[in-house]
């Protein structure tokens, strides 16, 4: 491997931790409020935020991509630039299976909590900002954190887009070179590297969280990691 | 926005290909991971490091990469080495490799939940380490974890699309094909959308009932 493509390769790394941060930027918000309104009173809210979610999870990832790329412009006359594009396909896509583990989280949250805001009359939006959200965060860290590894695995599918992230680099200098095991292993140490981190540091985040609502972490890290398509237990 | 029917009714015969490669993928797919990662459960819990740590490195590493990748290496890599199977072959294998590393986690927790007891009650009728395990421990713990197997199956199916990237013509590709010699994206494309929220939902469904029968 010559330094050239040592640098293919890092370009490839950024271009992957850019789509991650606002895929996740997104994702977030999207789980947050899908989340937040599948608890809502009005039926029709609920209804809406549930049917997102079924049909964004219903759906594959890939295929979602494929038709921000290609049936969007066409259908509404606006071409995104493609970094966009798999921004918006991957946060929406992992949005819904986020919004599953905020509405879980909410729900968890011990029933004599909300019946303690009610008989204070908070609002509803104070009752959500002021108890319910500090309690359920915390606890959505670690199902979040393993969702985080599969966004990161999923930033690979723009790859076949032909935008220039991580697996896509790997392509290039397979062709370049006429040799595949070594820089398909280099790639892949590469996307386990950023796992490792990207899991580090959400534990690091969910002991200070649960520090706030003087808790404390469970000790082994062992979270059963949950693909993202985990289909029933609603 | 203009919707062709047209090209919908063109396009189903080489949905339904697709659809069947696709099932095939799955069927496939999850009989490997099932196998594979019951036998990754087993292997952990063989009380000598020297299995263990290789065998939590290599399925924690394969969990934490992208099967995309993991794909590109088996289609890639192994022909250098001599071995060639159809690009459908090394497709089924990496992806029931990859999932197996998820199944493992829940043969895992499934063999934790077998009461204690049961170990005991083993032990005490003097039943040999496989009967023990075939016999007691095993039907217990498979019973109850068939749902949390269920749901990997759905994860799975909305995977199979990634085999397209290594030329398997299973849906997507079957789509995309089609897209790219009529210059039509937006019928295919919305058409498999359409069957993958179809097929994973009622699946979910299906998986549900299947949970409460082996509940009650």
């Amino acid at each position: 491997m010559t330094s050239g493509l040592w640098e293919l390769v890092l370009q490839g790394v950024w271009v992957t931790i850019q789509l991650l941060v606002l895929s996740a930027l997104l994702a977030t918000a999207v789980s947050f409020v899908v989340g937040v309104a599948r608890t809502h009173r009005l039926w029709i809210v609920r209804f809406l935020a549930g049917f997102y979610t079924e049909v964004f999870r219903g759906t594959s990832a890939l295929v979602m991509i494929f038709w921000v790329f290609f049936v969007l412009p066409p259908a509404f006359g606006w071409q995104l630039v493609p970094l966009w594009a798999g921004t918006l396909a991957l946060g929406l896509t992992y949005g819904a299976y986020g919004a599953e583990i905020v509405r879980g989280a909410l729900v968890a949250v011990d029933p004599a909590q909300k019946e303690g805001g009610i008989a204070l009359s908070f609002t509803p939006w104070q009752r959500m900002r002021l108890i319910l959200l500090p309690q359920a965060v915390p606890e959505m860290i670690p199902p979040f954190s393993n969702l985080l590894v599969e966004l990161l695995k999923g930033t690979a599918l723009v790859s076949i887009m032909g935008m220039g992230d991580l697996a896509f680099s790997g392509n290039l200098v397979r062709l370049a070179l006429q040799e595949s095991a070594e820089i398909y292993t280099y790639i892949l140490l590469i996307y386990f590297v950023i796992a490792f981190l990207l899991t580090r540091v959400m534990r690091g985040l969910e002991k200070k969280l649960k520090a706030g609502v003087g808790k404390t972490a469970p000790k082994s890290g062992t979270v059963t990691p949950e693909p993202a398509g985990i289909g029933g237990a609603r | 926005m203009n919707w062709d029917w047209n090209a919908v009714s063109e396009f189903m015969p080489h949905f339904w290909d697709g659809l069947l490669v696709t099932l095939q993928i799955l069927v496939l797919g999850s009989a490997i991971s099932f196998a594979l990662g019951l036998v990754w459960a087993l292997l952990m819990r063989v009380p000598s490091r020297w299995v263990t740590w290789p065998v939590g490195v290599v399925t924690e590493f394969v969990r934490n990469t992208p099967l995309l990748v993991q794909l590109f290496f088996l289609f890639y890599v192994l022909p250098e080495w001599n071995v060639t199977f159809s690009a459908l072959t090394t497709g089924v294998v990496g992806i029931g490799l990859h999932y197996s590393t998820y199944t493992m986690q829940v043969y895992r927790a499934g063999i934790e939940a077998v009461p204690v007891g049961q170990w005991e009650a083993a032990t005490a009728l003097n039943l040999p380490l496989r009967r023990t395990w075939t016999a007691v421990i095993l039907p217990q713990a498979v019973r109850r974890v068939v749902p949390a197997l269920g749901n990997y199956v759905i994860s799975m199916l909305k995977d199979t699309p990634l085999l397209m990237a290594i030329t398997v013509l299973e849906m997507l590709g079957e789509a995309r094909l089609f897209s790219q010699q009529n210059f039509q994206f937006t019928e295919p494309l919305t058409v498999i959308g359409v069957a993958f929220i179809v097929i994973s939902y009622l699946a979910s469904l299906a998986l549900r009932a299947l949970e409460r029968r082996l509940v009650h």
